[in-house]
């Protein structure tokens, strides 16, 4: 009775056989989706990460620099693309309003991510799997992939990140090994391999994009 | 001082009624606010209308945000518990001159917040994570907006001892004001949170300290925005066993489930915050898993009973009325009454889409193929908006003639108002889901990519979804805006209602109780069991489908 105070006796009333079965299927049910997610981690191939770090900011764009000189192959609409070997630390930079670099991988090969940010939070989405993950500055978020299929992917910013949001967008291709990614890139050579984005921070350590 | 309603019996503080009203034509009035922002937003999410530039388009949602989720909600729930308090228990109420400080408080909050979007200095989006900054004036709004809330949940609590002390209520609450206790216990803790949050993020943006840490603040920003759903919860099923009691005269068939599904949301339902940082770094999975399904799903087991017992209770008095069958009592219920077919839609849409959807973008791993996706905003489109809102405007109906004592104007319309605002909010909200499971993200001005570096193509499948987008919006922005023209009219130009004779919505009494004692050993509600079993074979379906799709993903660990 909604409205009124309940009968005198209400909790002494016995529910009615319908209503106590559904609770229990209910209560069943509840407890077998919290053990399917236990089970998965377990199981399954697909798990969120156990291991983040703090990072500043500067330093992890010294590892990006570094990162990306070590292996760039080439370069892309002014992304520097990069080929990592398998099994190796991947650096992914996410800044207003750009991912970089472009990563070339193979299938079947496991790479270890680190994603941060320079400025503001950002949505890692990679595209057309869909597969998100928050992006913050200050934390170096570590992500294991495996890629299992071949193609070209899109990375999206899906965490609104000021006016320009809407443009930031990255690219990671997968080939299979030996193969070359021009077949999604086209053109990618330069002249000068060599690469070192300077000046994004000014001498105090604060970010200065000019 | 006490005015006593000649329909329904009950002894009227007419202070305390001031206060309801003062806060309800509010919440309407912000209500419109958020409507006109959808409208524009719903125009230009379409990818190839895109209605507004890209900074007008960010600024209408943040201002639609605040407007919707919270203005229009809170100002409504407050006037929802005073009446629970006060009305609803023949009580007074306890301190006008602090109802009315409260009022002003949020009201000064909220225009504060409206005046800095709309002049361009808070282009932050409802969340506004640091270190994205808005002005100050913002975060003092949104102080100002909580503290104002915290003390009329508190004076809540006030009228309830008061009411007490005077003997007005003894042993239990009604069922109605006690869900209204637990939306007022969650909204101490969410108040709080947001409190403790805020300060610092104000002082930020004052320049008086020098950053806020960006994973705290959304540790504890997800302490307020999600349970403030969770306050929503639990005040929209109060007003569904309201209005099930009001518009058939129905009774939970079990006080003692439906008091104890309540006390699962109160503590269970705060771990929530964890559905926001389920791919986020710096938490663990360990602590996502336990906090994200709130201990082991009890609070989603809550839900569920009341998602049996509201049923359950217009099919019990249905019965009693002697309507057999399985569905004879539903075909046979009130739909020409409005308020009941905001309710058994809000009721169906809830569980259907927003529950089940909410449920698999809340787990751990699932989380990963929805975070950010067009699927989020879609799945709150199916809980607080379909659910909770449909609800509150379900509510409104028999609101003008008891409270505002107005007739209701342009009655027939209102017939099918429920239906066109309803429907409208479920197509939007399934297209939304089939976007974001394609990959649409949210908050994003150009999926298309016109003007970016690179391009993306999403699955042509999209643009038939677009199209349904655009449908559904349109008919919601409509049927809300019908719903406000009514409202407007009836209380501010209606006839005055002068007794019962005038009532156009029947209060209708529970029926008499049948001599027998119900057996318990039969099935009392053939009907309910029925319809909660097609709910659950689509819940466990849906259940595998997301992790079928989960599984075509990358390996990732
Ligand atoms: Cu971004």
């Amino acid at each position: 009775m909604a409205l009124l105070p309940p009968p005198e006796n209400w909790d002494k009333e016995k529910p009615s056989k319908d209503e106590k079965t559904w609770v229990y299927i209910a209560l069943l049910s509840c407890l077998f989706m919290f053990f399917w997610m236990i089970g998965w981690h377990i199981f399954g191939k697909q798990n969120t990460s156990f291991v983040s770090y703090k990072v500043n900011p500067m330093e992890f764009f010294q590892l990006y620099n570094s990162f990306v000189e070590k292996y760039k192959i080439g370069e892309k609409n002014g992304t520097p693309v990069v080929k990592p070997p398998p099994e190796s630390d991947v650096i992914l930079l996410a800044r207003m309003w750009s991912w970089s670099p472009i990563l070339v991988l193979e299938k079947d090969k496991w790479y270890t991510f680190h994603i941060s940010s320079l400025d503001l939070q950002h949505g890692f989405s990679l595209q057309p799997v869909n597969m998100n993950f928050q992006v913050i500055p200050g934390y170096d978020h570590v992500l294991k992939f495996k890629p299992t299929k071949e193609g070209e992917y899109s990375i999206i910013c899906n965490e609104f990140c000021g006016i320009g949001h809407h443009l930031m967008i990255g690219k990671v291709i997968v080939i299979a090994e030996g193969e070359t990614p021009e077949k999604y890139l086209g053109e990618i050579k330069t002249e000068k391999n060599d690469f070192a984005e300077k000046g994004y921070f000014n001498q105090a350590g604060k970010i200065n994009p000019e | 001082m006490f005015r006593k309603c000649d329909i329904t019996g009950f002894e009227v503080d007419k202070r305390g009624e001031a206060l309801i009203k003062v806060n309800a034509v509010f919440a309407v009035i912000f209500f419109l606010v958020a409507i006109i922002a959808a409208f524009f937003l719903v125009l230009t999410r379409h990818p190839t209308i895109h209605l507004l530039p890209p900074h007008l388009y960010y600024r209408f949602l943040t201002l639609h945000g605040w407007n919707a989720l919270l203005f229009w909600i809170i100002f409504f729930e407050i006037a929802g518990l005073y009446f629970g308090s006060t009305v609803v228990l023949n009580s007074r109420f306890s301190s006008p001159p602090l109802g009315w400080l409260a009022f002003f408080l949020m009201l000064g909050g909220a225009l504060l917040i409206n005046y800095t979007i709309l002049q361009g200095k808070a282009d932050v989006l409802f969340t506004s994570y640091p270190p994205l900054k808005a002005h100050w004036l913002y975060y003092l709004g949104v102080l100002l907006f909580a503290i104002g809330a915290l003390l009329g949940v508190i004076l809540f609590f006030a009228n309830l001892v008061v009411a007490k002390r005077e003997g007005k209520w003894e042993r239990s609450l009604p069922l109605f004001t006690f869900g209204l206790l637990t939306a007022a216990i969650i909204a101490v803790v969410t108040l709080v949170s947001g409190a403790i949050i805020f300060i610092p993020t104000f002082l930020w943006s004052l320049g008086i300290i020098d950053k806020v840490d960006p994973e705290n603040y959304r540790i504890i920003f997800w302490g307020v925005g999600h349970p403030a759903q969770q306050i929503n919860l639990a005040a929209m099923i109060s007003a569904w066993y309201l209005i099930s009691y009001l518009s058939v005269g129905g009774i939970t068939p079990s006080e003692k489930i439906s008091r104890l599904a309540f006390l699962l949301y109160i503590f269970f339902i705060n771990l929530a915050s964890a559905h926001h940082l389920l791919v986020d770094p710096a938490v663990s999975p360990a602590w996502k898993v336990f906090n994200t399904s709130y201990a082991m799903y009890l609070a989603v087991l809550g839900s569920m009973i009341h998602a049996y017992a509201i049923p359950a209770s217009v099919e019990l008095a249905q019965r009693k009325r002697g309507y057999r069958g399985i569905f004879a009592w539903l075909a046979k219920a009130p739909w020409g009454n409005p308020a009941f077919s905001a309710m058994f839609i809000s009721l169906v849409g809830f569980g259907f889409i927003g529950g089940v959807t909410g449920v698999m973008i809340g787990k751990e791993q699932t989380n990963i193929i929805h975070h950010n996706t067009l699927a989020v905003p879609g799945h709150f489109k199916g809980t607080v908006v379909i659910g909770t809102t449909l609800a509150f405007m379900g509510a409104t109906y028999y609101l003008i003639p008891l409270i505002f004592r107005r007739k209701i104007v342009l009655y027939s319309l209102a017939k099918v108002q429920p239906w066109l605002f309803g429907l409208g909010i479920a197509i939007l909200a399934i297209s939304m889901l089939a976007l974001g499971y394609l990959g649409v993200p949210r908050r994003h001005y150009d999926i298309l990519f016109s003007n970016a570096p690179f391009k993306h193509e999403f699955n042509p499948a999209m643009w038939f979804f677009w199209t349904l987008f655009v449908i559904g919006g349109v008919s919601a922005v409509l049927g809300a805006l019908l719903w406000i023209l009514i409202v407007v009219l009836s209380v501010f130009f209606g006839p005055k209602l002068k007794g019962p004779e005038d009532m156009q919505i029947p209060i209708v009494l529970p029926p008499q109780e049948e001599k027998k004692n119900p057996s318990h050993s039969s099935i009392l509600c053939p009907g309910t069991l029925t319809l909660i079993f097609i709910f659950f074979v689509w819940f466990m379906t849906y259940f595998f489908l997301n992790w079928k799709w989960l599984s075509a993903t990358w390996y990732v660990k």
